[in-house]
């Protein structure tokens, strides 16, 4: 490829091909991106993508500076981020770029999923891709979870506790497991010291190593596009997709339009909101770890809090509401159902399983349970959605229903959590926590009926 | 999909406003908004001035430096040695207490807290409302209470400045556009309001109620600085970031379309 060139860069080329023979480095530029083919029509929800790789350099690269002068021991701790705050040099555009990129880097991550459900990009046969990047969803969670707890602020410590406290309800071993994870019978300095060995080793390298699966796994399919339809099948007579571009240079100057876009808003919330009313940096959080004194409201980060409110949900009214709705569902399935009679039976005794559990186990138990299952009905997307087409562009009205309650449900969810409960709001908490898992158990249902439009042959682009 | 995205917004804007309409009631005092400008360095050093002189005899600021302050505030070295530092002689060391930690739990039942983030942990508008809401209280054990902060163990550190209030009564919950009216510094004939609380002052102190606002105005702009030194340069360096970024983002725009101009 590169001989006509040869006597430019004669001295270069040797160099290049002195590596190539031992090591793969133009083979895999080609393959993975001056080759690697992306749809021409991609629009800005593909922004999010290599927005989170942005994102996690940029916390790696932050938190590597915030470790040369944090000290993680519960005497040092909150003094010393206030000491980065205010004496070491830019000390506080570090810890601001760090704390406020939490929150930022979920934002990513979201829109990114949310890009992937309604463009259908888990969705066969990309289903792997789908699973790692909810392995890396988790993994993110824990590491902003763990982060969350090395200011040593009032909320850090209590916050840490609410949640380690929920191991308490697993029979038997709980409180013993919650005992180990502490490392003491409270959180103390001994929570402190792993919590952050964890976040600043163990789960920064998982997350580097799940986001590599994540592209090799993405690389081996190919990317999906707006129109969720397959470029490869239309080729040219060299097997390059005819609504294919190459992703360098072409995709990747596009990306630094989101790249320049999204800083704005990032360094703008950094510079100008970095506490973002309490949101992004919590009024409780200034005020050192105190083990007598509870904040009024214990609160998560707001990232947390759709997972917290379905928790906090979780009273025996609501046991009571799932108690009906399994009932409905066995009595349903022997009606109506057309399925085996084994099938029948089966699912019966699973139903008994469940409502004895409901009604002898206690609220919190479950809280815990529906939020780990919460999270757990991401991982089942690729299969509980039946739709003959992928594209929201092309999806029945009942799939666009369906999706439009269920981010009401998350976003009413999520603003709940951030607010101390009131018996109306934890009425409003669990008709939420009703609408978002009956996303999931219905999508097999909603998604096969209404009117699909017709998928296009070939992605719908105009060059401009 | 724009249909959708509409569709989404309104129901979110539907479903906060909803939630909000639940919450009716909430918790919160009522408090008197503060009017602060961070950019003026005679409110400023004033507030430091009545913080060397009226609250570091007790509370710390600990993690905040005298030489910090001085350099933020543009007070000269000679003038923070004289007039400032009183509880060391070193311009790097942190601004603590002399007042032994065990010492201040005996006299006053419990050590007084660190102010370096208070203006962070609570707000601004809830200092100002505090600092001016202390009344004569036979019952209490310093002869002080506060009617924004109830039982409060702090005497009126500054009556000497503001005077002795007495409290008259609460303003009615239901007349909540008077208390508007009311809460600036205006004094109602005798009365004033601060917070939801009429107090009447028995003895004039050295400054007047208008000096009074005043001073406590400067005194929680000082205290809003400390919590955050940072603020004074931070907005200064990101009107420059933002600048340069839309700069980088038209100069992205022009690059995205010279690379994409013969793709059809």
């Amino acid at each position: 490829m590169a001989i006509h060139r040869h006597d430019n860069h004669k001295s270069a080329n040797a160099v290049m091909e002195w590596v190539d023979k031992r090591f793969p480095a133009t083979k895999v530029w080609n393959e993975h991106l001056a080759e690697y083919m992306a749809a021409k029509n991609f629009n800005f929800w593909y922004f999010f993508g290599s927005l989170a790789i942005l994102m996690l350099v940029l916390q790696l690269a932050t938190g590597i500076f915030l470790t040369m002068h944090y000290k993680p021991d519960a005497e040092l701790a909150f003094a010393s981020v206030e000491y980065i705050m205010r004496d070491v040099p830019f000390g506080w555009l570090v810890r601001y770029l760090h704390s406020t990129g939490a929150s930022m880097f979920f934002v990513v991550v979201y829109l990114h999923m949310f890009r992937g459900v309604i463009y259908g990009s888990h969705r066969e046969p990309r289903e792997l891709v789908w699973l790692i990047g909810c392995v890396i969803f988790v993994a993110l969670m824990a590491e902003a979870f763990m982060g969350y707890l090395l200011p040593w602020g009032n909320m850090s410590y209590w916050g840490a506790q609410v949640i380690l406290s929920l191991f308490d309800v697993i029979p038997y071993v709980g409180p013993a497991l919650t005992e180990w994870i502490r490392g003491d019978f409270v959180i103390s300095d001994a929570t402190l010291n792993r919590f952050f060995a964890f976040h600043v080793i163990l789960l920064p390298l998982i997350l580097v190593a799940l986001v590599f699966l994540h592209l090799v796994a993405l690389h081996q399919v190919g990317s999906n596009n707006p129109d969720g339809i397959e470029i490869y099948d239309h080729v040219d007579e060299d097997g390059k997709p005819l609504d294919g571009i190459a992703f360098f240079p072409y995709i990747v100057v596009k990306d630094l339009i989101g790249v320049a876009g999204f800083l704005i808003i990032y360094l703008g919330n950094v510079f100008f909101w970095p506490d973002g009313g309490g949101v992004l940096l919590e009024k409780d959080n200034f005020a050192p770890a105190n083990s007598l004194q509870t904040p009024p409201d214990i609160v998560p980060l707001w990232y947390f809090t759709p997972f917290y409110s379905i928790l906090r949900a979780s009273t025996t009214s609501l046991l009571f509401a799932l108690e009906i709705i399994t009932g409905l569902i066995v009595l349903w399935l022997w009606i109506r159902a057309k399925v085996s009679i084994k099938a029948k039976i089966g699912f019966t005794l699973l139903a008994i399983g469940v409502f004895l559990g409901l009604l002898f186990g206690s609220g919190k138990a479950w809280g815990v349970i529906l939020m780990a299952a919460a999270i757990v009905c991401f991982f089942l997307l690729p299969w509980l959605d039946r739709s003959p087409v992928y594209s929201i562009r092309y999806r029945s009205l009942p799939f666009k229903i369906a999706l439009v309650l269920f981010l009401a449900a998350f976003f009413i969810l999520g603003y709940l959590g951030m607010n101390s409960p009131t018996p109306g709001r934890t009425l409003l908490a669990q008709i939420c926590t009703v609408a978002y898992f009956a996303f999931f158990a219905l999508m097999p249902w909603f998604t096969s009926i209404g009117k699909t439009k017709p998928e296009p042959s070939r992605v719908v682009y105009e060059a401009h | 999909m724009k249909k959708l995205s509409l569709l989404v917004v309104a129901l979110v804007s539907a479903a906060v406003i909803g939630s909000s309409a639940f919450a009716a009631g909430g918790h919160g005092a009522v408090v008197d908004q503060v009017h602060m400008n961070m950019s003026d360095k005679a409110s400023l050093q004033n507030g430091a001035k009545i913080f060397v002189n009226y609250c570091l005899s007790c509370h710390s600021a600990q993690y905040s430096r005298y030489n910090r302050v001085a350099k933020d505030l543009d007070i000269p070295l000679w003038q923070l040695k004289e007039n400032l530092m009183f509880t060391t002689e070193k311009e790097g060391d942190l601004m603590k207490t002399t007042m032994p930690a065990e010492n201040a739990k005996a006299w006053f039942g419990v050590a007084p807290p660190d102010l370096s983030l208070v203006a962070r942990v609570r707000s601004p508008d809830w200092i100002y409302t505090y600092l001016r809401a202390f009344y004569i209280d036979e019952s209490s054990p310093s002869g002080w209470n506060n009617s924004l902060f109830e039982n409060v163990a702090m005497p009126h550190a500054m009556y000497e400045l503001q005077g002795v209030q007495k409290i008259v009564g609460k303003v009615d919950a239901d007349s909540h556009g008077a208390i508007d009216a009311h809460a600036s510094s205006d004094a109602v004939g005798d009365h004033k309001v601060v917070g939801d609380t009429i107090f009447e002052l028995s003895h004039p102190g050295k400054l007047t109620p208008v000096e009074f606002d005043k001073s406590m105005t400067d005194l929680t702009t000082f205290l809003s600085y400390m919590a955050e030194p940072a603020q004074l340069q931070r907005k200064t360096i990101g009107v420059y970031t933002i600048a340069f970024l839309i700069i980088l983002l038209i100069l992205c725009i022009l690059l995205k379309k010279e690379y994409w101009r013969d793709v059809h």
